[in-house]
C-alpha cells in the first residue's frame, strides 16, 4: 500500500510552504497604526473626530459658510433697550445687541476659539516637552532643577496665573495664547518626565546601552518615542481646557479686543447683559464651546485607550 | 556539545576577558552597604564557555553588569579589575566603554520582549548597533542586518526586519537579540539567563545557536544562568557562586560528577532526574539564599549546609573560609567538602551516575 497519494503529498506540501508565510499586508503594524486601527472601529472616538473635523472645517471655511459679515450691523432700527431681535428670514439665529447676525459670529468664533486653543496648547506642549525631556534625560541636579521650576508654576492657581500672565503682556490675543500656554507647561513637563524615568530604567534601555549606543540616540531613538503616548493624548485633552479657559479669560474681559476676531468666549460675556431678554446669545456659543470640548475630550480619551496596551482586548 | 578539545585549547591562548578580585558594593546614604559581589576573579579564552551558576540574588547579574560597565555611577562602588584584550575596564572612561560595547563584547539579557523597544521595527534597532560601530551606509546596515537575522535562524528576515518586537515569538525576539548582540563580531558575548523566559524546546535551539556561534567564531562566552541543564549542555568551565563569592570551581565534568562544595551537591540533588525512579523525593536545599550570613563569620552557606561544623564558623570576625585550590583545576571554598570515595568519575554523593557524566 503506498502511504500517501501523490495528490495528498502535493497538498500537504502546499499547505506546509503556505503556513510559513505572512498574511499580505501584515508586516510591522506599529503600535500607532494598530492603534489608529482600532480607533477607526471605535463609535465613541469616530464621534469625537467627527466632531473636531466638522469645527475645524467650518474654522477653515469661515468666510465661505458664514452667511453675513459678522462685524456688519443690521437690523439697528429694530433694536431698542428690552428688545433684541430673534430669529427671521435672513438671520437664522437672529442678532446681537449691535445687530451683528449672530450665526455668522459663530462661524467666524469657531476659527478664533480654534486658533487659540491649537496654538496654545502647541505653545505649552513644546515647552513643557523640552522641560520634561531635559529633567528626564539628564536626571541629577538638572532634573530638581527643572521639575522645582514647574512645580513653582504649577503650585499658582492655572486661572489666576493666565490672568495674571495677560494683564502683564497687555490686551491682545497672543498674550491670550501665551497665558494659557503657560499654565499647561507644568503639565507637559511633569508628565513627559515621569513617563521616561520610567523608560529609561527598562530594559531595552539597559540592552541599547549594552550595546554601546550613544546616549543621545537612547534618549531620542529608543526613550522618548516610548514615553510620547500619554503626553500626545493629554495634548487632545488640554486643547479642550485651553478653549474653555480661552473662553473664560475673555469672560473677564482680558481676551482679544479686535472686534473684527469674533470669539466664543467673548461672545458669552457680552451676552450676559442680555441674559433677561435672549438668553440664546449666550446660550449658542456655549454650546458651541461645550460641543467642541466634548469633542476633543471623546477623541483623547479614546486615544488614551487605544495606546495603551492594557486596555487592549 | 563542546568538544573537551575546545577548552584544553582555550586554557593555552590568551584570555579574552580577565576578572580578578571584583567587588561591587551598593551604598546608600543612611543605611548598610550591601556587597553585592565580592572578590570574584575568572578568566574566558577565546572559543570557551564558562557559567556562572547559582541561586536568584548571589550576584551573578550584577558581576556582568560590573563587567559590561553598566551600573549606575551614583550608590555603587566597583573595585577590582576588569580587563578586556588587556585594557582595564573598571575606571576607563563612558565614551572608552561605549565603544567596546556592542563592537567587542555584548550581552544578550534575560527577558527577550522588554529588552527590545516595542515602538521600533526589529530591523532598525539590529541596524543601529551597524551603524553606532562600523561606519555603514544605511543600505549597508540594512543588507548586513538581514544577514545577521538569516545567520541566527529567523526565516524570511528581509520581511522580518521591518517587523516590531510584539510580532515576533519570543524565540524569534530572542535570536533578534542575539543578531544584535553578534552584529560587530564581539570577542565576548554575556548571556544573563538567555533561555529562562523560554519554553523548553525554544531553550535547546537558543542554546544550540550559542554554541555554534562560539565553535565558530572563536568568541569568549559567559553562560550566566541557575539551569544546570544549561551549564552541562553548553560550558566548559563553572563556576559557581554564593552570596556574592565564588564558591566552587571546576570542569564541567569534575562538577557534575563530584561536587564537593555542598552547596553545589546541593544544586545538584535538587534537579529532578528522569533516571531516579517515581516517586523518588527531590532534596532541595534548607532554607532560602536570604538565610546567608555575612562572610566573614566564616561560611555564608553554613545555616543551610548539612555538613556545616563548628568551624565554619569562626571565632574570630573577619576570617572568611578562603577559596583554595581543590585538585587538579578547581578550586573550593569549604571546610568541610563533600568527599568522593577512589572513584574519579560515574559515582557521586548520590550513588548514581551525575548529568554531566551521562552526556
Amino acid at each position: 500500500m503506498t502511504a500517501l497519494g501523490d495528490v495528498k503529498r502535493q497538498r500537504i506540501d502546499e499547505l506546509a510552504a503556505r503556513a510559513g508565510q505572512l498574511p499580505a499586508g501584515e508586516g510591522g503594524l506599529s503600535l500607532t497604526r494598530s492603534a489608529f486601527r482600532r480607533l477607526r472601529r471605535d463609535p465613541v472616538a469616530i464621534t469625537g473626530a467627527v466632531i473636531v473635523l466638522v469645527f475645524l472645517f467650518v474654522a477653515a471655511f469661515a468666510p465661505l459658510l458664514a452667511p453675513r459679515d459678522p462685524v456688519s450691523q443690521y437690523l439697528l432700527s429694530e433694536i431698542r433697550p428690552g428688545l433684541i431681535p430673534g430669529a427671521r428670514e435672513g438671520f437664522p439665529l437672529g442678532v446681537d445687541n449691535l445687530g451683528r447676525d449672530l450665526l455668522s459670529r459663530l462661524i467666524y468664533g469657531a476659527r478664533q476659539s480654534l486658533l487659540i486653543g491649537v496654538v496654545s496648547t502647541v505653545l505649552g506642549l513644546v515647552v513643557g516637552m523640552t522641560l520634561g525631556v531635559l529633567a528626564g534625560a539628564f536626571g541629577g541636579w538638572v532634573d530638581t532643577v527643572v521639575m522645582r521650576f514647574v512645580d513653582i508654576i504649577l503650585s499658582i492657581p492655572g486661572l489666576l496665573m493666565a490672568i495674571t500672565i495677560s494683564v502683564l503682556l497687555g490686551q491682545n490675543q497672543y498674550a491670550l495664547m501665551i497665558a494659557i500656554a503657560v499654565v499647561q507647561v507644568p503639565v507637559f513637563a511633569r508628565l513627559l518626565r515621569g513617563s521616561m524615568l520610567a523608560q529609561r530604567g527598562s530594559d531595552y534601555a539597559v540592552a541599547a546601552q549594552a550595546l554601546g549606543v550613544k546616549k543621545r540616540r537612547i534618549v531620542f531613538g529608543h526613550v522618548l518615542p516610548n514615553s510620547l503616548s500619554p503626553v500626545i493624548v493629554q495634548a487632545t485633552l488640554s486643547l479642550a481646557t485651553a478653549i474653555i479657559e480661552a473662553a473664560a479669560l475673555s469672560y473677564l474681559g482680558l481676551g482679544d479686543p479686535d472686534i473684527a476676531r469674533p470669539e466664543w468666549g467673548a461672545m458669552l460675556a457680552n451676552a450676559q447683559d442680555f441674559l433677561s431678554i435672549r438668553p440664546a446669545l449666550a446660550v449658542w456659543p456655549a454650546m458651541c464651546i461645550i460641543v467642541v470640548a466634548l469633542g476633543f475630550t471623546l477623541l483623547g480619551e479614546r486615544l488614551r485607550e487605544a495606546l495603551d496596551p492594557k486596555f487592549r482586548r | 556539545m563542546v568538544q573537551t578539545g575546545s577548552a584544553a585549547a582555550g586554557g593555552l591562548a590568551t584570555p579574552v576577558l580577565e576578572v580578578e578580585d571584583l567587588a561591587v558594593t551598593f551604598a546608600r546614604r543612611g543605611e548598610q552597604p550591601t556587597r553585592a559581589v565580592d572578590g570574584v576573579s575568572f578568566s574566558v579564552a577565546p572559543g570557551e564557555t564558562i557559567g556562572l551558576v547559582g541561586e536568584s540574588g548571589c550576584g551573578k547579574s550584577v558581576t556582568s553588569l560590573a563587567v559590561m560597565g553598566l551600573l549606575p555611577r551614583r550608590g555603587v562602588q566597583v573595585t577590582g579589575s576588569v580587563r578586556l584584550d588587556g585594557q582595564e575596564l573598571i575606571g576607563a572612561p563612558d565614551r572608552v566603554l561605549r565603544s567596546l560595547r556592542g563592537a567587542d563584547m555584548g550581552m544578550v539579557f534575560q527577558d527577550p520582549l522588554s529588552s527590545l523597544n516595542p515602538t521600533v521595527p526589529i530591523g532598525t534597532q539590529v541596524a543601529e548597533v551597524l551603524l553606532e560601530h562600523r561606519e555603514m551606509t544605511k543600505a549597508e546596515a540594512r543588507d548586513e542586518a538581514t544577514r545577521l537575522l538569516d545567520r541566527v535562524g529567523i526565516p524570511d528576515p528581509a520581511r522580518r526586519l521591518k517587523e516590531y518586537p510584539h510580532q515576533l515569538s519570543g524565540g524569534m525576539r530572542q535570536r533578534a537579540l542575539i543578531a544584535m548582540s553578534l552584529a560587530c563580531s564581539p570577542r565576548l558575548l554575556i548571556a544573563d539567563e538567555p533561555t529562562t523566559a523560554l519554553d523548553v524546546t525554544i531553550q535547546a535551539q537558543i542554546l544550540e545557536l550559542l554554541r555554534e556561534l562560539v565553535v565558530d567564531s572563536g568568541t569568549a562566552l559567559v553562560m550566566i544562568t541557575h539551569d544546570l541543564g544549561v551549564v552541562a549542555g553548553l560550558c566548559d568551565r563553572v563556576h559557581v557562586m554564593y552570596a556574592g563569592k565564588v564558591i566552587e570551581t571546576a570542569d564541567r565534568h569534575d562538577l557534575f560528577a563530584r561536587p564537593r562544595q555542598p552547596y553545589t551537591g546541593g544544586l545538584l540533588a535538587s534537579v529532578p532526574r528522569l533516571d531516579s525512579g517515581r516517586g523518588t523525593p527531590l532534596t532541595p536545599i534548607r532554607g532560602s539564599a536570604a538565610d546567608a550570613i555575612p562572610w566573614a563569620e566564616g561560611c555564608a552557606f553554613a545555616p543551610r549546609c548539612d555538613n556545616a561544623q563548628d568551624d565554619c564558623l569562626t571565632e574570630v570576625s573577619g576570617s572568611t573560609v578562603p577559596l583554595e585550590p581543590d585538585g587538579p583545576g578547581r578550586e573550593l571554598r569549604c571546610r568541610h567538602p563533600l568527599e568522593h570515595p577512589s572513584a574519579p568519575a560515574g559515582a557521586s554523593a548520590f550513588g548514581t551516575d551525575a548529568p554531566g557524566a551521562a552526556r
